[in-house]
This record gives C-alpha cells, structure tokens and sequence, in this order.
C-alpha cells in the first residue's frame, strides 16, 4: 500500500504543535470545504454538463476510495454497483413510475444488497485475486443486464424516464436547466462527503485502516477483519450506487457501459490520480481525468496519446496523486524541519 | 437447441476447437504470468501488446514479403521495446506498491493504442493467411483451417522451449529462484535487475508472438487487444498468477468450456469465462495451480 | 491511404476552428447575423474512426456548399464537431454541452445504435431538432420517436429486405450467425421476415456474443447445418472477424455469404480475399456516379474538396442529413425549431442519390438501397474499386415498417 497522508496526520507527534492542530482542523472541517470548493465548479469549468459529470464521478471515485484508498482493497468490479444505481433508478422512473427520490432510494438499496452478495464471497480472496474475483463477478452483472433487454434496454441503453423537475417534499426544481441540476446533484453529493467524513472520522474509520496497515495485527488486536472488510465492501457500494443513480437523473439514459469494466477502472484511475487514502483526492482525480479528457479530445483525436503519457508521468512523478501529493507538500512546509 | 442434431463427431469437432482456441489463449496466458511470477507486476498493457506485436508483423510482412520472417522479427521488434519500457519505466518503480506497475502499465496501454493509430491508421489492416498454411484439414470428424493446426505446433514448440530453458538450464534454475525469493538471489551475488529485465522482454515477446499468430485469424486493428486483455487475465488468474503449469491448464480448460459453451448456448459464450473463473475462485482462492495465501 | 494524414490534419483543424467559432459564438448576442450552429457528435476516435473521418468531412462539404451560396440571407453555417468516443453516456453529455453551452440550433450525428438513442433521449426532452445517420430500427418506433427526431440512415428492415430479395430463392436454405444485441437481433427479425415472404428455409441460427474476437467455435456447427447461404448479422469488425474465419473454415466453399451491410473501410481494413464474393446492402457506393447524377455531384465535390478521394457510405448520410437540414432552413426562412420541422417533413431533395424525402409518420428517410458485392482482387480496376452494383431498391414507403406497426398513431 501507498504511504498515506491520514497515516501521516495520525502518526504525528502526540504534543499538539500548531501544524498539527491546523490539519486536524483542516481534517474536522473537510467535509464542508469540500462542499465549498464544489460550489465554484460549475463557473471554472467548460460547461455544466462536465461540472455534473466531475460531481458524480468524483462521488463514485470517494465511494470507491473507501474500499481502496481505506480499507486496501483493490476492487476491479464497482461497475456492477455505479450501473445497478443507475439502471434501478431508471428503471424504476420509467417501467413503475415512481417518483426521483423513492427511485434512487431504492437503487441505493439495490446496489448495497448487490454489494453485499458480492462482497460475502470475494472477501475471502486477496490481492490481485480480489480483483480478478470482483471483476469476473460485475462482467456477471454486466452480462445479465445485457441479456435481460426487457428490463434494461440491452446494448441499446435504457431510456424514458427523462427527470425534468426533481421534488423535495413541496419544492420542486427544474433540472432541464444545467445550473440547478448541479446544485440538485450537488445536495446528494454533499451529503453523501458529510457521512463519508463521519464514518471515517469513526472508530470504524480507525479500524478499516488498521486493517489496510496491517492485517495479521489487526487481527491479533481482536478485531474481526472479514466482518469490518464486509461492511467497508457493502458501504462503499452504497455510495457508488448514488453517484450511478444521480447519472441515470444527470443524462436520462443508462447505457450498458455503466456496468463495462472500462467503468470500473475509471474508479481505480481516478483514485490513483487524485490520491488514494485523501478524502478529497478522487475528487481532484474525477477532475483531473475528465476535464484533461474534454479539452484534450476537442484539440486532436489523439487525446489518448496525451492521456495515457500523463498517466505514466503521474505514476514515475507524482506517485501519492495530486491531493496525496499537495497534502504531503503542505504537512511538510508545516511540520517539517 | 435442437438436440437431435449433436453427433460425436460435432462434438470432437467442438473439442478440437476448444483445444486450438485453448492454445491461443495459453499464450497470451504465459507473458502476463511469467511477468507477474517474477516481477509481481500485472501488466495492464498486455493485450496492447499483442496488438503491437500483430502490426510488428504487418510491418516485416510488407517489407520481406515473408510470414516466416513476420513471426520471428515481430516478437524480436516487440521485445526489444518490452526492454526499453522496462528499463527506463518499470524499473524507477522498484521499491513502489505494485498497484503503481499496474497504474502506468494502463497508461502505456492508451500510448500504444494511439501510437498504432497515429503510424498505421484507425481503420485496421489486411493480413493475408500464408499461402504454405491456407486451406482446411480434414480430421475424419470434419474439416479444420491448416493455420489454426499450425498455430496449436507454434505453442507446443514455445511451451517446451520454455520449458527446457526454465527446467534444465542454470539460467532457468536462477529465474525460479528469483521469482520464490529475489532477496536471496540478490545476497547471492546475482544481477537481479538485468535478470528482471530480460524476463520482462521475454514476456512482452511471448504477448507479440501470440498477437502476430493471431494476425491471419483476426482483424488487425488497433483495438484487437482490448478482449484479449480480459481474456489473458481470466486464464491466468484461473490457472494461478505466475504459475507456467496453470497458465497451459487453464488456457486449454477455458478454451475447451468455451466452445461447448458455443455449442450448446452460444449466446452466453463470451459470459462462460467469466462464470468458469468465478466458480473455480470461490473454490480454490489462489487458482488452480497457485500458491496458497498469496497476493499483492 | 494515401491521404491519411492530410485528412486527419483537416480534421484536427476543423475541430479547433469549430471549437474557436464555438466560443465566439456563444459570445455573440443573437442577432440576424448569428451562425447557424449544427452540433456535430461522432466516434472520432475508436474502432469507426474511418467511418466518422467520412461523416465529418462530407458534412463540411455540405456547410461549405450552404454558406458559399449565401447562407440563410446571409446567415452562415458552421459544424460542431465532438468526439463521443461511441459511448452512449460520452454522447450524452457531449450533446448536453451542445445544446447548452454553445447553444447549438440543432444536431446531427452518430454512429451507433445506442448512441444515437441516447443523443436522441438528450434532444427530444429539449425540443431540439436532430437527424441522425446512423442505423437501427429502434429510433423509427413510437417509444423513442419525437417530432424533432429525424433518421436519415437506412435501417435494418430495408437492408435485409433488399439482400434477402435478390439472394433468397424459395426452398434455399438459410443459416444466420447473429450478433446478440439489439441491432444483431433486427438484422435476424428482417432477413427471416423476407425468408418467410420468399419460401427460403432456415437451417438454423446463432447468436454470438457482440464483440468476439474468435469465431472459430461456431463454425463447425454452421458447417453441419449444411446452409446454401450463410448470412451474417453484425457489423464493423465483428463482421469482418466473423467472415475471414467463415472463410478460413472453408464455409464460403460450400455457403454463398450475404451480409445486411457491407461497408466501405471495412472493405478496405480487412483486404479483398476475405470479402471477395459477399453480398450485402449499402446506402450508397461511390459508381452509383454512372447512373445517378445527383451521386456524380457530390463525388465531383467530394474529391475536388479532398485531393480526389471519393466519399463512402457513412459520408453520404452525413452529406444527406446536413445537405436536407439545410435546404429545410431556407425553405423554412428561419431556424425556429418547429419551422424546420415542417419544412422537413415537407421535403424532397436528390443531393448525392436520387430522390428521398422523410416520412410523416416516423421522420426516416425514404431512400433506395444498394445491394452491392465485393469484388475479388483481380476484378478490382482501383484501389476504391471495391464492389460491384448488383441492384438499386428504389426508395418506397411500401419497403419500410407500416407505421402502425411501429406504433404511430395516424
């Protein structure tokens, strides 16, 4: 595993010297900066529709760095959970008729109980194997979503259940229009970082990174490892659930490639990018990689030259991502000597 | 399904089948293991390697106008890059987690995808089976294309070189010693670093061989590489990361569910790897042939 | 290809100039001088790179044709490329920044079934104009059709119903190999609907996974079906895979091989052996100049516009789409929405392949079909002297799916 900058900030000298105590304030408030930084986005970037998209796959990727980035567990199958969000979503506006919010309720629910079923049977395998177990698994997923075409659309993509106006009780918005869409997605994605940050901030949060630290100790400290790899398993789901349902809600259509492991690698890249093990790092990442993206394909149609030689440059120069990278660079002009 | 019509000799023709699809697969298994058996790096451009090693093979074919000279100068072409990249990519991350191998080998593959793009087109090239090996075989129990018999040899012919060189030469007995413990080996006095990279170009030639094997069966694209990724990872990982042994039984095992798979419900040919790959982990999570409790 | 680079650095160009104009554009107050804007999404990049290389540069020609002679009253066009890698969710979004970033007036593009269904999700739901050119049966039935969703591309129906007219026979028998998606699946639906009109048989079918690489394991089984006529429904490289291995089996010895689509740089990638002999449909074929004059305008153009290449199949529906697009306008006088819609509902145009015009009911284009054969090597007088013209299906309405059967409403 990487060194991480929370080992960093939880290995520091007990005395509480003032670098330290601006990082655990830094670390206590950063759920709402968080927030705060998200709140420009849509003004810096090219366009809205790319401002939604860093929201939701920067939710995704956060979703995802629990289980990664936490617990150390390298998964290469979160498709199966960002397109079961999604497509459930989908499928219950479109086939049942019901309203946004009861939809992604129950998609959130369907891609826990999904990560659930697969998570009980890949915990056991380790390593690079965990990866492949994960990955042959969501191909599974991928496959039945295919096949079942009533359901799902098939290769086709599922469509019709387009969302104009989203209700909160007696408020409605319009989210046709691209700004409030970002603000709308924005309150999941807001509150979804602020219960991130509290189970990180946990005795749970402590243990899952003991885990990842590790295990044979962890193990030894009484702690029941598969249980707690379990739950890490199952809650990162649910939060890859929610950023699949908000893109069913962002772009009205569900394609099978959701469920692609193109998909699930876009969850590990973006981590990496951004950092792993930083709570806003997959945020950075989610941007990084898709603004490069955007202005990269609009100059030549060999952005994926570009693409992959900044991946490389990243991994040889910049191993900690971006925000591991910052973060490190600021505890040191800090806290250094 | 029409049952009626399954006759034995459909079904030693589908297993034959199974058998030369198998061997394709045994050799894009053995690249991606012998480079994680011995370096522990998985390597996410594998499949855009044999890619690169079909259009190596385009390139000599166009020039000396021969296959034979094709299919030995690609994977020598090939290779020697496999040394450039290890030298000068791969090693600045000794010391590192494995998953940063794994990060910039999935950045290499999108560069060689493009590279191809940029020097030969997107649109894919013709490569004609040669004249020497063209036309079908008949098997008593129906007819088989000559060149896919041809290609089943060429493996063979690797796996016992493979074999000899690994089993009963000092230089294979110092690769099976790094690959159980490089630390040792490195106490011992040997160059495990030059021994790291000629290992690594191994691998990426065996990966360019296969891609310039396949060359007359497939379409030579730039995207030729992509399903043969997931395809070389779940033979590997069910014959066990780094294991030679589980590389060939796993290649054979899933070519063979393949294609009865394609003969009693195609559709779900292409899920049957997938279903094979997950049972065989849920029952051993090390693969069939691998070391128990290891992992990255 | 020889002009390769140069097109791809045209391309690249007329990207950046595109990408430039967007930004003054939005710049601009709306005014009579205000550009016509036609966003432009298309897989620049990925496995139909060549096709959409095709699309993009006749569809310039088109604009360019437009604003040379004199716009809408002055007004000039302009085209949006954007690169939507031939994923459904990248088109969406690209199409979402169209619309709302560069406040594109309408859209035209795609090359996918799923694709365009997803652009058309994104542009029906904002009441934006959008023909698309790629093909599929889906985007003509009352679910996914709006007023504002025009089809220029062929469909499954009228291919296969074109193929299956002048290769079946009554008795023939019939063995399909079927990619297993929805656009596998209606290539499979059109081809036995006309088998079952002729009296052909079917020895059996297949269903392969969408995708494969290897086909190898199906063909011993397609050999016992002991077909006359081996027919294959699926596209771009699956086809090409599937008939270099029907043929390395030595199944095009025994079977005569029909396709529903054969396309030009396919043709072109997989080299003249493996095709040599098959039969397939094509919207359009660049000797259709021979007999068809509107056909030897638009090469005339086409190669004075880009160093003597002729255009394919997939330019000429993007050439059409735009070429009607436009004429729509100026008929229209405006680029209101709901003018243009009428106006091309109206509409009847020959610009690259005699006459065609949009139906009422589901907006696809009444158009002919070719049924073309690839030639062998030895037949070939030109490097794009690909195939042979075996047929011209003049366009009906009878040829296509009544629209009560696709669910409209009359």
């Amino acid at each position: 595993m990487q060194p991480l900058d929370q080992t960093v900030l939880a290995t520091a000298p007990p005395v509480p010297r003032r670098s330290a105590l601006a990082e655990g304030a830094l670390s206590r408030w950063r759920a709402p900066l968080s927030i705060l930084a998200l709140l420009s986005l849509p003004f810096l970037l090219p366009s809205q529709a790319l401002a939604v998209n860093v929201l939701i796959y920067g939710l995704y990727a956060v979703g995802y760095n629990l289980l990664y980035g936490y617990t150390g567990l390298l998964s290469f199958g979160h498709a199966a959970f960002f397109g079961t969000g999604a497509y459930v979503t989908g499928i219950a506006i479109g086939t049942y008729g019901l309203q946004p919010l009861a939809a992604m309720g129950l998609a959130v629910a369907a891609a826990g109980v999904l990560a659930l079923a697969i998570g009980a049977v890949s915990i056991r395998s380790r390593g690079i194997y965990f990866a492949m177990v994960t990955l042959a698994l969501a191909q599974l997923v991928y496959y039945a979503a295919l096949q079942a075409s009533g359901w799902t659309g098939g290769e086709n993509g599922l469509r019709g259940f387009t969302v104009a106006r989203m209700g909160f009780g007696p408020v409605a918005f319009d989210i046709l229009n691209p700004l409030t869409k970002y603000f709308v997605v924005l309150a999941f994605v807001g509150a979804a970082l602020m219960m991130i940050s509290r189970i990180l901030a946990s005795p749970f949060g402590a243990v899952i990174e003991a885990i990842r630290e590790n295990e044979t100790r962890a193990r030894a400290c009484g702690i029941d490892v598969e249980r707690t790899k379990l739950l890490a398993f199952v809650l990162s789901g649910l939060f890859c659930g929610l950023a699949g349902a908000l893109f069913a809600i962002h772009l009205s259509i569900v394609p099978l490639d959701s469920l692609a492991y193109h998909t699930s690698g876009m969850a590990v890249v973006m981590t990496l990018v951004g950092g792993a093990g930083t709570f806003f790092g997959p945020f950075v990442g989610a941007l990084a990689v898709l603004v490069l993206e955007d202005a990269l394909s609009l100059w030549t149609p060999h952005w994926q030259l570009a693409l992959g030689t900044v991946f490389i440059l990243f991994v040889l120069f910049l191993p900690r991502g971006l925000w591991g990278s910052a973060l490190t660079r600021l505890a040191a002009l800090r806290g250094g000597p | 399904m029409d049952w009626g019509s399954l006759d034995l000799e459909l079904i030693a023709m589908q297993l034959f089948s199974g058998v030369a699809l198998g061997a394709v697969f045994v050799m894009l298994a053995l690249g991606l293991s012998i480079i994680f058996g011995m370096l522990g790096i998985v390597n996410f451009a594998h499949g855009n390697v044999f890619m690169v090693g079909a259009y190596a093979g385009v390139f000599v074919m166009e020039r000396t106008g021969s296959f034979w000279a094709a299919l030995l100068l690609g994977p020598l072409l090939v290779g020697a890059l496999g040394l450039l990249v290890e030298r000068f990519l791969i090693r600045p991350l000794a010391g590192r987690p494995p998953d940063d191998a794994l990060l910039l080998t999935f950045g290499l593959g999108y560069v060689l995808v493009e590279g191809v793009r940029i020097l030969f087109g997107s649109d894919g090239l013709p490569f004609a089976t040669p004249e020497e090996l063209s036309g079908v075989a008949d098997l008593g129990v129906g007819f088989f294309p000559i060149y896919r018999i041809f290609v089943i040899g060429v493996v063979a012919l690797v796996l016992v070189t493979l074999w000899v060189g690994l089993e009963r030469t000092k230089l294979g007995l110092i690769v099976r010693a790094g690959a159980r413990d490089p630390e040792i080996l490195r106490v011992l006095g040997v160059d495990i670093e030059h021994l790291w990279l000629w290992v690594f170009g191994l691998g990426i030639a065996l990966a360019a061989l296969g891609g310039v094997l396949a060359a007359p069966m497939r379409s030579v694209n730039p995207e030729m590489g992509n399903v043969v990724l997931g395809e070389a990872f779940a033979v590997t990982v069910i014959g066990g990361m780094g294991s030679l042994l589980g590389s060939v039984v796993a290649g054979l095992l899933v070519g063979i569910v393949v294609s009865m798979t394609a003969l009693l419900a195609p559709e779900m040919a292409s899920i049957a790897m997938f279903a094979f790959m997950a049972l065989v982990l849920l029952i051993r999570p090390q693969g069939l042939f691998g070391k128990p409790g290891f992992g990255v | 290809m020889g002009q390769g680079t140069l097109s791809r650095r045209t391309l690249v160009a007329g990207m950046a100039v595109a990408g430039a104009l967007g930004g003054i554009g939005r710049a601009r107050p709306a005014g009579a001088a205000e550009t016509i804007r036609i966003g432009f999404p298309t897989p620049v990049t990925g496995p139909f790179g060549a096709e959409a290389k095709d699309q993009v540069r006749s569809a310039e020609l088109a604009i360019k044709q437009f604003n040379d002679a004199g716009g809408l009253d002055g007004r000039i066009a302009e085209l949006l490329v954007r690169d939507d890698k031939l994923n459904p969710g990248e088109a969406a979004t690209r199409t979402l920044e169209l619309i709302e970033k560069d406040r594109a007036h309408f859209i035209v593009g795609a090359l996918s079934s799923a694709v365009q269904l997803s652009v058309n999700e994104i542009t029906r739901s904002r009441k934006v104009l959008y023909v698309s050119i790629s093909q599929s049966d889906t985007i003509n039935e009352a679910k996914d059709f709006s007023r504002t969703t025009f089809h220029e591309a062929l469909n499954p129906h009228m291919t296969t119903a074109a193929v299956a007219k002048h290769t079946f026979k009554k008795g023939v028998k019939v063995a399909y190999l079927v990619a297993d998606y929805a656009y596998g699946h209606e290539m499979l639906r059109g081809f036995k609907r006309a088998a079952a009109a002729i009296g052909a048989e079917t020895a059996g079918e297949i269903l392969h996974p969408f995708g494969a690489a290897d086909y190898s394991t199906f063909m011993p089984r397609l050999r016992s079906m002991r077909p006359d006529i081996l027919c294959i429904c699926n596209f771009g490289r699956d086809q090409a895979n599937s008939i270099k291995q029907a043929n390395d089996f030595g199944l095009k010895k025994v079977a005569r091989i029909v396709v529903p689509v054969l396309l030009h740089n396919q043709r072109l990638a997989a080299g003249p052996d493996a095709f040599e002999g098959v039969v397939g449909a094509s919207n359009y074929y660049w000797r259709l100049e021979d007999t068809v004059p509107s056909a030897k305008a638009f090469n005339d153009a086409f190669r004075a516009a880009y160093g003597g290449a002729v255009p394919t199949d997939y330019g000429a529906y993007g050439y059409a789409a735009v070429r009607s697009l436009l004429m729509a306008l100026k008929a229209a006088g405006s680029t209101d929405t709901g003018k243009v819609v009428d106006a091309l509902e109206t509409l009847k145009y020959d610009v690259a392949k005699g006459p065609e015009h949009y139906r009422a009911c589901d907006h696809q284009a009444v158009q002919s079909v070719l049924v073309i054969e690839a030639k062998r090597k030895s037949e070939m007088a030109s490097e794009a002297d690909l195939f042979k013209i075996l047929e011209v299906e003049p366009g009906s309405e009878a040829a296509l799916r009544s629209c009560d059967e696709l669910g409209h409403r009359a």
